[in-house]
């Protein structure tokens, strides 16, 4: 868990004071909505198609059980009882009043929540690996460098009026699970020959209308330099950045205009001038950052208890370990993913219910922690192995143990027409009616990993080009039309997947989808090759040639 | 369904009404002929051609107190008067999520 210190509790609460003046001022007429729309978005609040939607945010995705609690409060008084958990470790509620947010933001605020800079053209929330920490082999924590750059961007005059939104992840394993190659700086944390810490610096990924995979610009730059380093990409892309056209905004278009050559020459040049600069990291700011990061006083505990050892006779614990649990860094611990995706339901839904249940589960299991993951699911970091068949009774009570995480049924999706103000077509029906596809449990494990990711419009919230199989609703005369790709993947081997085929209408996605997964079983050499792993051997042709030569 | 936020410039195939979001809650509201909002389409003014949507356009655009983000959206007007949603973007802002309720657990 990390601490606030004092700076933070203020600024957060002096906030919320602005922001309700501010309110106040729209609702009496004093500001049009012309000229309140930057401050609202600022404090994460956007209109969508049937209310405001008010976006929180959960820096680098960890939460403490009190914080969950009040998310889940939060809910409960000022929305309708749920909350929608995205791929940006963010949540957001669907139906806030405006003349009540200031009072939601006041009760998150108490226990250090806030909605800085979760939408507008500035940095937002820098995203991390959900088993930070945790995770065998990791280097060290990247949390604490998410930290560290949360700290000097948080209302930094020059990063509050980019030209388009900025995003940043980090991760320290080499399994990406931080999608850190489509986001505008992605951060791998490595050590060079000498055993310093630094990064490799990734720039110029992203989704949407023109989607790219980021690219190396340095393969190491120092720990201490970092910020100076991102402070120079930033300054580059401030100074060049398109203002003229939306469309074209974002760093990745200039990355690619310019070429990656010259971009790293520029950003290069105008390091040179800052690095030496009071941005260079003094050990001891990351020594008080690190400090503030406490972690569970681990027991000594077997690696295979009786508990564990008894419980695997039953074949439906089994099969939720299977899927749900993985190796911890410290003996006889786990980190326990709690699937936000049962069958039929929305997925990254969780009630109030649920987050108040979890939270008082994760105080008994896992040390009072919560974490959020960009696949839109929850995760206990420290769950002693011991407790894992008493985990699994009563998270299955709650709703929050279908067996599907990386499975089929485990599908990203945004919210689309059903919410959004932009959406062309419908994406979380597309998700309801694929989990009853497959809900079949032998079935989804035969698939074996496999992501759906489906988005609602071309702006890609959805992860749809990133998708193993991808969904990217369009409008046709009016009427909703899905196009699908295959091949996609947003881990260390990130791609863009590939059409296979015209669009298809609402009514016949499931029937495609199962198509591809036919074609899949039919093809793949033997049953341990991945659906990705196959698109890759074959390409797309073979199952495009399965899936439209009947249709 | 293209998205409505877009609309540059005014030009309307059909029976239209103005939508909007009311300012203090975000609930999904119509313009009357009163000049007032209501939650109730049937109460929505109904325009039919591109001058008289301009007119009512314009008109609540400058009541930005009551309502925001006001845009022309197309409906169908029935036999009997009834009027509908002309697309399922509207007929979602209408009728909500067509997804079910969340409470599962
Ligand atoms: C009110 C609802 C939302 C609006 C208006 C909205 C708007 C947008 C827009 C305009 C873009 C394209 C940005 C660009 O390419 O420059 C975008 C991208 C994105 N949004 Fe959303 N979004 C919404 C909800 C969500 C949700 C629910 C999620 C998570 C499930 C999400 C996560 C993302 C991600 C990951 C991207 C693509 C990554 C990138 O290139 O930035 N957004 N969003
Ligand atoms: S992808 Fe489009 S429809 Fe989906 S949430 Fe983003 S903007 Fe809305």
């Amino acid at each position: 868990m990390y601490a606030y210190d004092e700076i933070d509790r203020t600024l957060v609460n002096e906030r919320v004071s602005e922001f309700r003046d501010q309110v106040q001022r729209r609702l009496s007429g004093e500001l049009t909505e012309d000229e309140f729309k930057i401050l609202r978005l600022q404090n994460g609040v956007y209109l969508q198609l049937h209310a405001y939607m008010f976006r929180v945010a959960i820096p680098y995705g960890t939460l403490a059980t009190n914080q969950l609690r009040a998310l889940a409060h939060v809910a409960r008084k000022y929305d309708r009882g749920y909350g929608h958990f995205t791929t940006r470790q963010n949540i957001q509620f669907n139906w806030i009043k405006l003349a009540e947010l200031p009072d939601a933001l006041a009760d998150l605020a108490e226990v250090g929540i806030h909605a800085m800079q979760t939408s507008g053209n500035n940095m937002r929330n820098v995203t991390s690996d959900q088993w930070a920490g945790v995770a065998p082999g990791e280097i060290e924590d990247p949390r604490i460098w998410s930290e560290l750059i949360r700290q000097h961007t948080t209302l930094h005059p020059e990063f509050s009026f980019l030209p388009r939104k900025f995003k940043i992840a980090i991760t320290a394993s080499d399994h990406d699970r931080a999608a850190i190659k489509i986001h505008d700086i992605g951060l791998k944390l490595i050590k060079n020959e000498k055993g310093e810490t630094g990064f490799e610096v990734l720039v110029g990924g992203g989704l949407g209308r023109t989607p790219f995979i980021g690219k190396t610009i340095k393969h190491f730059v120092h720990g201490r330099d970092i910020l100076s380093y991102i402070e120079a990409i930033l300054r580059v892309y401030n100074q060049y950045g398109r203002r003229d056209n939306i469309y074209k905004a974002r760093i990745k278009i200039l990355v690619h205009e310019l070429g990656i050559e010259k971009f790293s020459r520029e950003v290069e040049e105008e390091w040179q001038h800052i690095r030496n600069s009071s941005l260079q990291i003094d050990d001891e700011v990351i020594e008080d950052i690190r400090s503030r990061f406490t972690y569970p006083n681990y027991e000594k505990l077997p690696h295979m208890p009786d508990e564990l050892r008894q419980a695997a006779a039953d074949p439906e614990f089994e099969a939720w370990r299977k899927n749900s649990v993985s190796p911890h860094k410290v003996q006889g611990y786990s980190i326990v993913t709690v699937s936000l995706k049962p069958i039929g339901a929305p997925p990254g839904d969780a009630t109030a219910e649920q987050m108040d249940a979890l939270a008082d589960l994760a105080d008994k299991y896992s040390f009072g922690e919560i974490r959020v993951g960009h696949e839109q699911n929850l995760a206990l970091p420290h769950v002693a192995k011991r407790d894992l068949p008493a985990l699994w009774k009563a998270l299955d009570k709650l709703g929050l143990a279908t067996p599907n995480v990386n499975l089929i049924t485990d599908i990203i999706a945004c919210p689309g027409l059903d919410y959004c103000s932009l959406a062309n077509a419908r994406s979380i029906p597309i998700a309801q009616e694929l989990t009853r596809r497959f809900a079949n449990h032998e079935l989804a494990n035969l698939i074996g990993r496999l992501h759906i990711n489906i988005s609602g419009c071309i702006n890609a919230c959805g992860h749809h080009h990133v998708g193993h199989i991808g969904i990217l609703g369009v409008e046709k005369n009016g009427e909703e039309v899905y196009q699908i790709t295959i091949g996609g993947r947003a881990d260390e081997g990130a791609a863009l997947g590939n059409l296979i085929g015209p669009g298809v209408k609402f009514d016949e996605v499931a029937d495609v989808i199962e198509d591809v997964v036919e074609a899949y079983l039919a093809l793949r050499e033997r049953p341990e090759e991945l659906f990705i792993d196959t698109v890759k051997r074959l390409g797309v042709e073979p199952f495009k040639e399965r899936v439209y030569a009947t249709r | 369904m293209t998205s409505p936020l877009e609309q540059k410039k005014i030009k309307i195939a059909g029976p239209s009404v103005v939508t909007a979001n009311r300012t203090w809650d975000g609930i999904v509201v119509y313009r009357t002929a009163a000049k007032s909002w209501s939650a109730d389409l049937s109460e929505a003014a109904i325009v039919r051609d591109s001058d008289e949507a301009k007119a009512l356009l314009a008109e609540s655009v400058a009541d930005d107190v009551g309502a925001i983000g006001p845009y022309i959206a197309p409906v169908q007007v029935g036999a009997d008067g009834k009027i509908e949603p002309g697309n399922l973007r509207e007929q979602i802002r209408r009728t909500g999520v067509t997804i079910g309720s969340t409470a599962q657990a």
